[in-house]
């Protein structure tokens, strides 16, 4: 009895410490996605908001043919984006978690953060020199007599969106997987080559199932937050790279149309999660399975 | 490990990887030296005009005021706050825990834009202007859950039985936090500062939205990139920032070496 006294006391001054912090967040996190919940089923006409529920914008969100297209477009962008980032970091992680000496390790995680900490926008500039018309991969491959006119088809288009949203992201991908890595008994891939699998059969049996957690998780921090990128469609995706943030943004800013914004923002917000549950439903099953 | 085909084949790709990881960051440099308003190559001559030119461009100068005054009153309060849910996070347990922590958390993976639209609607609503002060609000929010992580990680690594000895000999609780927990986490408390203000200095999507006459230094830059001129002047600023974040980095990285010493915690890991 005594000991679920001191509990409860315990328990108080956790949620007084909690406090502050707990209600910033409620404050400005919570009530105001209420506020933008709300705002999704009301209408604005230029500056006057109307009160009246109507399901007009969700409407116009899911029918709409631009809507449509732009959220088709964004969603096959940002899987791409994390399948890309999630391949191209998993052998950098397994290389400084398996092939770099301990001491060393810290070093090379600072080194994949480096680039990372340049100014974003300026970072995704130079993506746009790089790739560009006269830019450095065509200035090179003609400087070198490989090619006699710039390639276009670098730039503005999806495909340099997906590059530059990749080479954004991936330390965002690779800190997790090698955490994951790090993780891994290392005399279970002993015991594995010592009941006689190849390298290959070890992998696939147990260094990629006890990655799973880290692979599952770069995924996440991935792919939620790239629906929300419009700097990036705008700076190299060229005409026909415009993404759902974009018309968010206009929405929220130029069109004067908040309700509208609110509820395509929602909706992209929701198909993220859902696919969110759905990729981590499929990998729970697949894993336990595997046991 | 054994040299085989497998890891040489790792190493070559490791290779081509760094490449594409720092080709921005090892062009910025060599673009705001170069004596041309067209960012492209060949170089056409050495120059340190662009970078006299960020020091005598007015507007930019206010932005980056703007952006440090933003910054360090945004990592000051997302501190604070961290350390009140670190400490409660790692040493209480109470009603409701996981859904608390999990609110707090939760910017880290919401998309910027959301966090953004949701405070400007609010603002707008309640009659408030937009001024920086709504930019630190957002910031605020935005860095707390990186804070906070850093700060469990410090709070956790401490070794309890110093608070118990503190508290024994007749210190209240208060005073033990004061002179024996604060001094022992006092390096994940510089290393949240440190990287909630790189944050908070480079942060622009929630800038964009909240900004109202006052730019911060992303807001401006956004604009500037319209200008195909003023792109040498902006690069060279992307240079002086990309110091400073460094700087500002290994500041960070040794006094979590330093912390991870004292709590007796071996130096694990690089910056997270």
């Amino acid at each position: 009895m005594n000991f679920s006294f001191i509990q409860k006391i315990r328990g108080q001054s956790g949620l007084i410490l909690v406090s502050p912090p707990f209600f910033y967040a409620l404050l400005l996190l919570a009530f105001p996605l209420m506020g933008v919940f709300a705002l999704s089923f009301w209408t604005q006409d230029y500056l006057e908001l109307n009160r009246d529920f109507t399901l007009d914008n969700y409407r116009e969100a899911w029918t709409g043919a631009i809507y449509q297209a732009l959220m088709l477009r964004s969603l096959k962008i940002s899987i791409l984006v994390t399948l890309l980032t999630v391949v191209l970091a998993f052998p950098v992680a397994y290389y400084i978690s398996f092939h770099v000496s301990p001491k060393k390790k810290p070093l090379w995680i600072f080194l994949i953060t480096i680039p990372f900490w340049t100014s974003y926008l300026i970072r995704i500039f130079l993506w746009k020199v790089i790739l560009g018309f006269n830019g450095v991969i065509n200035g090179s491959l003609i400087g070198i007599g490989f090619i006699d006119e710039p390639l276009k088809f670098l730039l503005f288009n999806q495909g340099a969106i997906v590059v530059t949203l990749s080479h954004a992201w991936i330390p965002f991908a690779i800190l997790p997987i090698y955490v994951a890595l790090e993780k891994i008994d290392r005399s279970l891939l002993e015991a594995s080559e010592d009941l006689g699998d190849g390298p290959v059969r070890r992998f696939m049996r147990v260094t990629l199932p006890l990655a799973m957690p880290g692979i599952i998780a770069a995924t996440l921090i991935v792919f939620i937050p790239t629906i929300g990128d419009y700097v990036t469609p705008k700076l190299v995706g060229g005409p026909n790279g415009l993404l759902i943030a974009n018309m968010i943004e206009v929405q929220f800013k130029k069109a004067n149309n908040a309700p509208l914004g609110a509820a395509l923002a929602l909706s992209a917000m929701f198909i993220v999660s859902a696919i969110a549950m759905v990729f981590l439903w499929f990998n729970r099953k697949y894993l336990r399975q595997e046991q | 490990m054994a040299k085989t085909k497998q890891s040489r084949y790792l190493v070559v790709y490791i290779g081509i990887f760094l490449v594409f990881l720092y080709a921005p960051a090892l062009l910025l440099p060599i673009f705001s030296f170069n004596d041309s308003t067209i960012v492209a190559f060949p170089l056409s001559g050495f120059t340190l005009a662009w970078f006299i030119e960020v020091f005598k461009t007015e507007p930019l100068l206010t932005a980056a005021l703007n952006s440090l005054l933003v910054a360090v009153i945004t990592s000051v309060f997302a501190t604070i706050f961290g350390i009140f849910a670190a400490r409660a996070s790692t040493r209480y347990q109470f009603p409701g825990k996981r859904g608390i922590m999990g609110l707090i958390m939760v910017p880290m993976v919401l998309p910027e834009i959301i966090i953004g639209v949701s405070l400007l609607v609010v603002i707008l609503q309640l009659g408030f202007n937009l001024s920086l002060t709504t930019i630190i609000l957002g910031h605020i929010l935005l860095c707390l859950p990186f804070c906070t992580a850093i700060l469990s990680a410090g709070f956790q690594g401490l070794d309890k039985s110093f608070e118990e000895a503190s508290q024994d000999l007749g210190r209240s609780r208060l005073e033990t936090f004061w002179y024996i927990t604060l001094p022992l986490v006092m390096p994940a408390i510089i290393s949240s500062l440190l990287i909630s203000f790189t944050i908070s200095l480079d942060e622009f999507i929630i800038a964009f939205f909240l900004s109202g006459t006052e730019a911060t230094l992303p807001v401006y830059i956004w604009g500037q990139l319209r200008f195909p001129t003023r792109i040498p002047i902006i690069l060279a600023l992307g240079t002086v920032l990309l110091l400073v974040s460094l700087t500002l980095l290994i500041i960070a990285e040794y006094f979590r070496r330093i912390g991870a010493r004292k709590t007796g915690t071996e130096v694990k890991g690089g910056l997270f």
